[in-house]
């Protein structure tokens, strides 16, 4: 049986509570939840992702920080490991936004810059 | 000129962008950073543009696409322009670098100045003064901006978005964020922040708390956290000392209409901005307001729209087919609804009434008089709700209607 988890649902602004665990490869739920919450909650419990967005160091006297996304979302428990890959980067001018900085950071998905580097 | 915006945020680029659009290529934007897009340029985060360009961008990625646009269309926007005095005229003064002082005069004037930070003055905190206490936006472009970490052990003093927001960045960048405190019994922002900014981090949410006293001579050394009661105060003997560097404060965002008082622009109390009408009109004639110096909004796209609205109201000013406050309907915000922005309205089109409630609602129902009646799952102060009210509504009101009250009603 998959672990139990205290779990509050985002897709709206009541943020239900929901008591999730998974048995034999299905998702159970215990608490408020309503249709549009349950497959936010299955997806969450299953395979939990989220956009990483920060900044990585410039070669640019100008603008000393570009700010980066990974293009879609990663499994959460990349974000740290993530967050030190970029560490290590330092982009030169000029890039234009939406243009690969690490490719692959984490299952398959790439950074990308999320403005414009010019000067 | 015939147009002048003050602030090339998202506010002012959408009202230069619109208004240019709509045929008015005479317009200048007075900027006083030195690139445009204003605050979205730190707010590296996404979920931006969901309801404008039905993707989630950052702020960054939404700024660029209205930078474009202006850009495209041959927009000026004067960089590094602080404009220092407005007056009811619409005549401004504005300093630059490379240009001086100079003055101009326009036949219409938006302002989309944003909004500032409420700051440690104003909340009296006792204790010391060291350093190491920042605002969550500075703390945000110290870090996105500058490149700089504001400390290693971070306490947050209030749960809106920016306090939640600043806490996953701190953690992302390797810092130990030690609680976030919040007065209230609920968070004043997005559910989806409390998850994916604090829960995912093991953050530590500590409602019905405040500081009670800063430590430390020369930079921060801890807080003392307190409980509070139903009344907001201190419950003796429940006092406890976090150690930290750093003291983040995200109490409050204030619109800033310096400008706009100093030109005799009414300010209404409740949302901190001008009294405006449907097309952001404030009671001087050819000033108009949008954004989050009319009011602080929520959502984004929401600030573009009021843009447009802007660019609209200047356009008929421009063109001389200005309207006057005759007939005018005034909303009256019930007991329940903490602001309502416009504050009034003409009953020549649709309007995008903005409204906010005093607290948590479970199922309710919001009624604009009799006109208009929309009921909702559930409601907090944190985030604004949007009620369209059909024209063909407001129309059929008789000439002496001239009030509709806001309220709301738990179902």
């Amino acid at each position: 049986m998959g672990d139990l988890r205290d779990m509050v649902c985002i897709v709206c602004p009541k943020g239900c509570q929901v008591k999730t665990w998974e048995e034999k490869g299905v998702v159970y739920m215990e608490g408020e939840i309503c249709k549009k919450g349950k497959p936010y909650i299955e997806q969450e419990y299953r395979d939990p992702r989220r956009v990483l967005t920060t900044t990585v160091m410039t070669k640019s006297d100008q603008v000393k920080r570009l700010p980066v996304r990974t293009s879609a979302p990663i499994p959460k428990r990349d974000l740290f490991k993530s967050m030190a890959l970029l560490s290590k980067v330092k982009v030169e001018p000029s890039v234009k936004i939406g243009e690969v900085i690490l490719a692959d950071v984490s299952s398959g998905i790439d950074v990308v810059a999320s403005d414009d580097l010019l000067e | 000129m015939d147009l002048a915006i003050i602030g090339s945020g998202p506010a002012g680029l959408a009202a230069a962008v619109k208004a240019h659009q709509e045929g008015i290529t005479n317009l200048v934007v007075f900027e006083r950073d030195e690139r445009p897009g204003g605050i979205l340029r730190q707010c590296i985060h996404s979920g931006f543009g969901l309801e404008k360009f039905k993707e989630e961008l950052t702020g960054p990625e939404y700024a660029n696409r209205y930078i474009k646009m202006a850009q495209d269309l041959g927009i000026d926007i004067e960089l590094n322009s602080t404009v220092l005095e407005l007056d009811k005229d619409r005549s401004i003064k504005v300093v630059s670098e490379n240009k001086g002082i100079r003055a101009y005069g326009c036949k219409a004037l938006i302002l989309a100045m944003g909004c500032r930070e409420r700051a440690r003055g104003s909340l009296d905190i006792p204790g010391t003064r060291p350093a190491g206490i920042f605002t969550a936006g500075q703390a945000q472009r110290l870090i996105n901006i500058e490149g700089l970490v504001p400390g290693r052990e971070v306490v947050i003093l209030g749960s809106g978005d920016i306090g939640m927001i600043m806490a996953r960045r701190l953690a992302l960048e390797g810092a130990e964020v030690k609680a976030v405190l919040e007065i209230l019994p609920y968070t004043s922002g997005l559910i989806r922040n409390e998850v994916q900014c604090l829960r995912d981090f093991n953050i530590p949410l500590l409602l019905e708390h405040t500081i009670a006293e800063v430590h430390g001579e020369y930079r921060v050394e801890g807080v003392t956290a307190v409980q509070v009661d139903d009344r907001r105060s201190a419950i003796p003997g429940t006092e406890q000392f976090i150690s930290c560097d750093t003291l983040l404060l995200s109490v409050g965002l204030i619109p800033e209409n310096e400008l706009s008082k100093m030109a005799g622009v009414s300010i209404d109390p409740r949302s901190g901005g001008p009294y405006v009408d449907e097309l952001m009109e404030t009671r001087i004639p050819g000033l108009f307001a949008c954004g989050n110096v009319l009011h602080v909004n929520d959502v984004v796209d929401n600030v573009s729209l009021e843009g447009e609205f802007a660019a609209q109201g200047a356009l008929l000013r421009i063109m001389g087919k200005g309207y006057t406050s005759d007939g005018m309907i005034d909303f009256k915000a019930g007991p329940s609804i903490g602001q309502v922005v416009p504050q009034r309205c003409t009953r020549g089109r649709d309007v995008w009434l903005n409204l906010r409630v005093r607290e948590p609602m479970g199922k309710m129902k919001i009624y604009v008089g009799d006109i208009l009646r929309k009921t909702y799952a559930c409601a907090r102060p944190g985030e604004m709700i949007r009620v369209k009210i059909p024209k063909k509504a407001l129309q059929e009101l008789g000439p002496s209607d001239t009030t509709l009250q806001v309220r709301c009603e738990e179902v």
